[in-house]
Order: C-alpha cells, then sequence, then structure tokens
C-alpha cells in the first residue's frame, strides 16, 4: 500500500526524522491561510499523488507570494497529474502540501528496501540526490552505498555512521544525519513498510538537514495489524476496477489489450497472457480468482472484466485444484444468462471434476466456445477477438 | 527415489483440526501420505480423522517420531508455527499459507540460521501448493491424479501453473519424481537453486523443469547453479511476458522492480547458462519429450 508524502513525512517525523514546516490544503484559500501560517517568505506547493517524479510533471511549485500560491493551488486542485509513473490516465490530485521553502545547499539519497537477494532490510545512499537511483546505479554505481541489516539485532549506531562518512557530510550535520537515518530504519521495521525513500535528503544553507520529499509503502500482507497505515487509504488514487476487485476477494490488474481473462492461479494467469502474446493476442487484464471460487465469484469476475470497455473477447482458463471445474462452469453459464454479454466467451477447463463441468456447459444451450489446451483456448480467443 | 518426501516420511498437519487442515489432510491421506498426527494448540489429547491431536509440534514429534509437517495456519501466526516445526526438529516443512507478512519470513529465515546447515530443517513456501512424490505421498493441496510417477524434476512458483505442466507431460506419458512448489512470495523458505541440487543426486530424476517468473533474483541465481554445478538438463519457463514494470500481478513476489527481473530478461539469462527455453507455456510436455530424446 502506498500513502502521500505528506503522510510519510509525518509518520517519519515521529520516529525522529526532521522535516520541514508544512500544511495540507483542499482549497486555494485554505493554501494561502496555510502559508501564513507556516511563515517565512518563499513557500513550496506541492500535489499530492501516489507518484513519484512529479516535479518534472508540473505539480510541485515555487512561489513568493499570496497571488502565485493562489493560482498554483488553483491549478493544481481537480487536475489529473501525468507523470511517467501514473500511467496515460495519470492522478487526481486532491490536496496539496504547502511547505516553506529554503535555500539548499547539498542533496542527498536515502532509501531503506526489502533486499530479496540478501532477504533483509537493505539501506542504499548516494551523494547524488534529487536523481532517480536507478539511473545514478547505471551511470556510477561506484557512488552507491549499501548496507544490509542483520534481522536479529537491527541497524546499529556504527552503520549510520559509516553511510554519514561516505556521503562526506561536515561535522556539523553528522550527528543529524546518524538519527536521520536511525529513524527511518526504526519506521521501516516498527511499521512493516517494505520502502522508505527520502530523495532527497536536504542540507540548508543554515545547516539543517531536512527531508524534502519522502515515500514510503507497505506490505499488504502485514496490514491486518497496522490499523494506523490502513486509515492512511486514499481511494481516490487506485483505480476503481482493481479497487473493486480487491474488495471481492480477486486480484486484478487492468493492461492495454482487447482480450478479458479470467484464470485461476497467478502464474497461470501470467502464463495465459503471454500465450494470448503468442498468438498474436493482447490481454485487456490480470485476472486471478483465487482458489474454491464459487460460481457466484466466477459471476463477479465476468461483471469486472466487462467493465473494460476495450474488451472484445473472453478468456476463462481454469485450472481445477482446490476449485472444482463444476462450480465454475456453473459460474459461467449463471454468468452469461443475466449478463447481456455481447463478445465471444472461450472456456478452457481442466483438473477436478473437468467432466462434470464440461457436460454442464454443453447443456446449458450458452453460447461457449470451448477449448481442450492452453494453445487451443488462447489462439480461438485471439481470432475471436479479431473477428 | 524422489526428494523430499515418499511413502515412508510420516507427517503432521499443523492447523489439523480447522476447516482447511481437516479437507487437505484428509485429502493426503487419500493419496496415500503417511499422515500420523497433527497439531492444534489447545486440543492436545483429542483424535481428529482417527489421527491423534497435540498440542506442541515437539510433543507430536516425541510421540509420532513425525518427520515432516505441513502448515495451514493463518498469516498472523504463519511465522511462529514454522520456527515451532524447525525447533521441534522437523526436517522438512511446507508451508502452504498465503499472506504472511514479509518481516516475518526475514525472522524466520534469520531464526533458521541458528541451526547448522545439515541439521537445518527445510522449508517450502509460504504460499504455495506443496509437495508431490508422484504415486508415493503428497504434502500439499494439489489434485494428485493429474501427476503420473516418473523421472522428471518440477521446481515451481504457481501451484495452477504448476498442474498445467504436468497434465501436459502426462498427456505425453510422461512421469514425475517431484514437484516442489517453492512459493509465490517474495522470500520463501527454499529456492528453485536449494532443490536443483537436490534433484541433482537424485538417482530417479534425469532432467529438471524450473517454472518461474517475473520478479526477484531466484531464477537467474538457479541458472548460475545449473551452469556451474549440474550434469543434468534442466529447463525453465518465465511467466509475466506482459507483465509491465512495477505492477504486482498476483503472487506478492511477482512484481519487475529493478533490472534483471523482467520475463525477458531472465529468460535472456536462462539461455546465457544453457538452460533449456521453454517460450510457450503451452510446450512443457513437448518440450521436455524433446529433451528426453536427446539424452536417450
Amino acid at each position: 500500500m502506498d500513502i502521500h508524502e505528506y503522510q510519510a513525512k509525518a509518520l517519519l517525523a515521529e520516529f525522529g526524522m526532521p522535516i520541514a514546516k508544512g500544511e495540507l490544503a483542499y482549497s486555494p484559500e485554505q493554501a494561502t491561510y496555510r502559508a501564513k501560517e507556516i511563515g517565512g517568505e518563499k513557500w513550496v506547493v506541492k500535489a499530492q499523488i501516489h507518484s513519484g517524479a512529479r516535479g518534472k510533471a508540473g505539480g510541485i511549485k515555487v512561489c513568493e507570494n499570496e497571488n502565485e500560491l493562489y493560482t498554483a493551488a488553483e491549478q493544481l486542485l481537480g487536475k489529473r497529474l501525468v507523470t511517467h509513473q501514473t500511467g496515460p490516465q495519470g492522478k487526481l490530485v486532491n490536496r496539496l502540501y504547502i511547505e516553506e521553502a529554503m535555500p539548499i545547499a547539498r542533496e542527498i539519497y536515502l532509501g531503506f528496501l526489502m533486499d530479496r537477494a540478501s532477504e533483509r532490510i537493505m539501506v542504499v545512499a548516494s551523494s547524488s540526490g534529487g536523481m532517480d537511483i536507478e539511473e545514478v546505479a547505471e551511470k556510477d554505481p561506484d557512488s552507491i552505498i549499501r548496507i544490509g541489516i542483520e534481522p536479529a539485532v537491527g541497524m546499529q549506531a556504527f552503520e549510520a555512521r559509516e553511510i554519514v562518512f561516505k556521503l562526506g557530510l561536515e561535522p556539523a550535520q553528522t550527528s543529524q544525519a546518524i538519527t536521520a537515518i536511525l529513524a527511518c530504519y526504526r519506521a521501516f521495521r516498527e511499521l512493516d513498510a517494505t520502502m522508505v525513500e527520502i530523495n532527497p535528503l536536504v542540507v540548508t544553507e543554515d545547516g539543517r538537514l531536512l527531508a524534502l520529499d519522502a515515500k514510503m509503502t507497505f506490505d499488504d500482507n502485514a496490514l491486518f495489524r497496522r490499523q494506523q497505515i490502513c486509515e492512511l487509504r486514499d481511494k481516490s488514487q487506485e483505480d476503481p476496477r482493481e479497487m473493486m476487485a480487491a474488495d471481492r476477494g480477486l486480484s486484478y490488474v487492468g493492461l492495454d489489450g482487447n482480450i478479458g481473462c479470467i484464470i485461476n492461479g497467478a502464474g497461470l494467469a501470467m502464463a495465459t497472457m503471454d500465450m494470448i502474446k503468442h498468438c498474436g493476442g493482447e490481454p485487456a487484464n490480470f485476472l486471478d480468482i483465487g482458489g474454491g471460487a464459487s460460481p457466484e465469484r466466477v459471476a463477479k469476475a465476468f461483471n469486472l472484466v466487462l467493465s473494460d470497455e476495450g474488451v472484445k473477447a473472453i478468456l476463462v482458463n481454469i485450472f481445477a485444484g482446490i476449485n472444482r471445474c463444476d462450480w465454475v462452469a456453473e459460474g459461467v453459464v449463471q454468468a452469461m444468462q443475466k449478463l447481456d454479454i455481447k463478445v465471444p466467451v472461450l472456456v478452457r477447463l481442466s483438473g477436478t471434476n473437468v467432466e462434470e463441468g464440461r457436460k454442464i456447459l454443453a447443456e446449458s444451450n450458452v453460447p461457449v466456445i470451448t477449448a481442450d489446451t492452453l494453445a487451443d483456448a488462447a489462439d480461438k480467443a485471439v481470432t475471436a477477438a479479431n473477428q | 527415489m524422489s526428494i523430499l518426501i515418499d511413502e515412508n516420511t510420516s507427517v503432521i498437519v499443523q492447523g489439523f483440526t480447522g476447516r482447511i487442515g481437516t479437507f487437505h489432510a484428509n485429502d493426503m491421506m487419500n493419496y496415500g501420505t503417511n499422515v500420523v498426527g497433527g497439531v492444534t494448540p489447545g486440543k492436545g489429547g483429542e483424535k481428529h480423522l482417527d489421527r491423534p491431536v497435540f498440542d506442541t509440534v515437539k510433543e507430536a514429534v516425541k510421540q509420532t517420531g513425525a518427520e515432516a509437517s505441513i502448515v495451514f495456519v493463518p498469516p498472523p501466526f504463519a511465522a511462529d508455527a514454522i520456527m515451532e516445526a524447525a525447533d521441534a526438529g522437523i526436517r522438512y516443512c511446507v508451508c502452504v499459507t498465503d499472506g504472511v507478512p514479509t518481516q516475518d519470513m526475514v525472522r524466520v529465515k534469520r531464526y533458521m540460521r541458528r541451526y547448522k546447515k545439515e541439521e537445518r530443517m527445510c522449508l517450502t513456501g509460504p504460499n504455495c501448493a506443496g509437495t508431490i512424490s508422484p504415486g508415493k505421498a503428497m504434502l500439499g493441496i494439489m489434485p494428485g491424479h493429474i501427476y503420473q510417477q516418473g523421472n522428471i524434476g518440477i521446481i515451481g512458483r504457481s501451484g495452477t501453473l504448476g498442474y498445467e505442466a504436468a497434465s501436459q507431460m502426462k498427456a505425453m506419458g510422461i512421469g514425475v519424481s517431484t514437484s516442489v512448489g517453492i512459493g509465490g512470495d517474495p522470500i520463501n523458505g527454499s529456492s528453485f537453486r536449494d532443490h536443483l541440487e537436490r534433484f541433482e543426486e537424485d538417482d530417479d530424476t534425469v532432467a529438471v523443469v524450473m517454472i518461474g517468473e517475473i520478479g526477484g533474483p531466484q531464477e537467474a541465481e538457479a541458472a548460475r547453479f545449473a551452469r556451474e554445478n549440474m550434469k543434468k538438463p534442466v529447463l525453465g519457463y518465465i511467466a509475466g511476458l506482459t507483465a509491465p514494470k512495477g505492477r504486482r500481478m498476483g503472487h506478492a513476489g511477482a512484481i519487475v522492480s529493478s533490472s534483471g527481473e523482467s520475463a525477458a530478461e531472465k529468460v535472456e539469462i536462462l539461455r546465457e547458462c544453457g538452460v533449456n527455453v521453454i517460450i510457450r507455456p503451452s510446450e512443457f510436455g513437448s518440450n521436455v519429450a524433446d529433451v528426453l530424446a536427446k539424452i536417450g
């Protein structure tokens, strides 16, 4: 789960990360009022969306007076901001974060992630702050500092010191930086994060260390024990179809193709989509209906896939283990009788109770095209979608 | 022979008396698995499915001599159940549970390092379909009848895609020595590499099929291991050709987050390491047949 910059900053500040003075605003009037409250002579208006690269997309504006602030806020609020991470539909800006702007002497990158190779939390730091860390890693891999944290004892002060000295920070910032690094680590560990990124961590001209931007992502599997994090969820930032799917126990990812997919199991779903591609077609979505799919759940899956207007054919591929083909077949029949389905539907069943399932489809008189193998199913779906 | 389990392996079920544990314990026993009992804290002393129930894994091991366990415990308590099995001297543990927090798995892996390598429990999963040595024993939730007994090893992340591969092979008369599900989570008990090593040493296995997917470094690590340490041929498929970067495709671990993790990049690494790459997921059976024909 992702959260907004202002939420990440508030969380990290609780653990001891220094942040600039900032306030949230939902309207241009509120934005100017907040700036007055914050004080100072220069402010940054930051669009709060779940995406990086907001600056390049025009989502971050520096303002020097009330007029500029009002205009910037008016332009951003209600707009869909498109960054290279959001996809072409962009993400809706419905809140702004107003921060005091200050002259910056230095920018640093500081990141924490769950490293799958070493199976531990990895700290990544670089003196090239403000840039995309993958770009830095490609151009100048030696400039990146990496430290894997031993899970049994957690991050130690000497490890934070090592990073600080390698970054070449001034003695005046050393202890601030150690505090900041350890704060992020503790937040990561105690809140079940999967990623914490401070890009950039800055040194101001008057020698203060601050998190200028902050991003946090959390482990969905751990949300059951992180009520505080669940409350930060902003549904306006999520794809409505993916959200609807998740609420019904289905896993859905929308794509750009025209063949709707209803499959059980993530691996088989990906493989079926690959097969569609090999046959010259493009999948419209990833959809895993999971184990023990009841007829009702299958019918819901049809609803979801059909909510994408680009779908020209539907491919149902079920390899039943815990699932039962007869239940799935009943779900297909129910969906086709109840819903107004105008596109061809292909069904391939395999595994537990396959004969019963095929019989139900054959006797139902609903116009499904059946296939026996994965190749046959994908091939027929591509042909059907192109007609 | 086979790896990890056979008809003699004595098995306990953790989360034995729950709905899911009961259903699959029954299924496993019907397949012929030597289930000797189960664990449900607070129900020790009872009988369930005609087998004894214990309060702790330690007690179950002491009373039954169980060597393997399968975990059907809900996500908040799964890591605890795995560590309990490791501490009780279980040799092999399958964790089926989907939804275990990643940091819990970090703790589990760290905990298991307290044992010397040769004494350490082998864990597969979480979020896996389990392991089957066809005709001998099944420690999982798969439909046993789709596997034919034979001499191909299978290691896969996904349950249903593994079923697809096994049934394609069966349709061509090709059987399986053992099929191991390692699960779809970012941090799992054991990796492709760990089981390649076991299959290389198994007399009944002549070739191994790896069914991988996008995300993480394990498929590449396994391919390098195969190149340097294996005489038996390895086949590999990577699911997720159409997956866009940064999007999670169902499995918690199926996400392309850094370079080297996309399907195309992994396929390239596999090929460089001499792995027989399976391009189309409809050709598991025929590609295995081709490799078998070559080795005679």
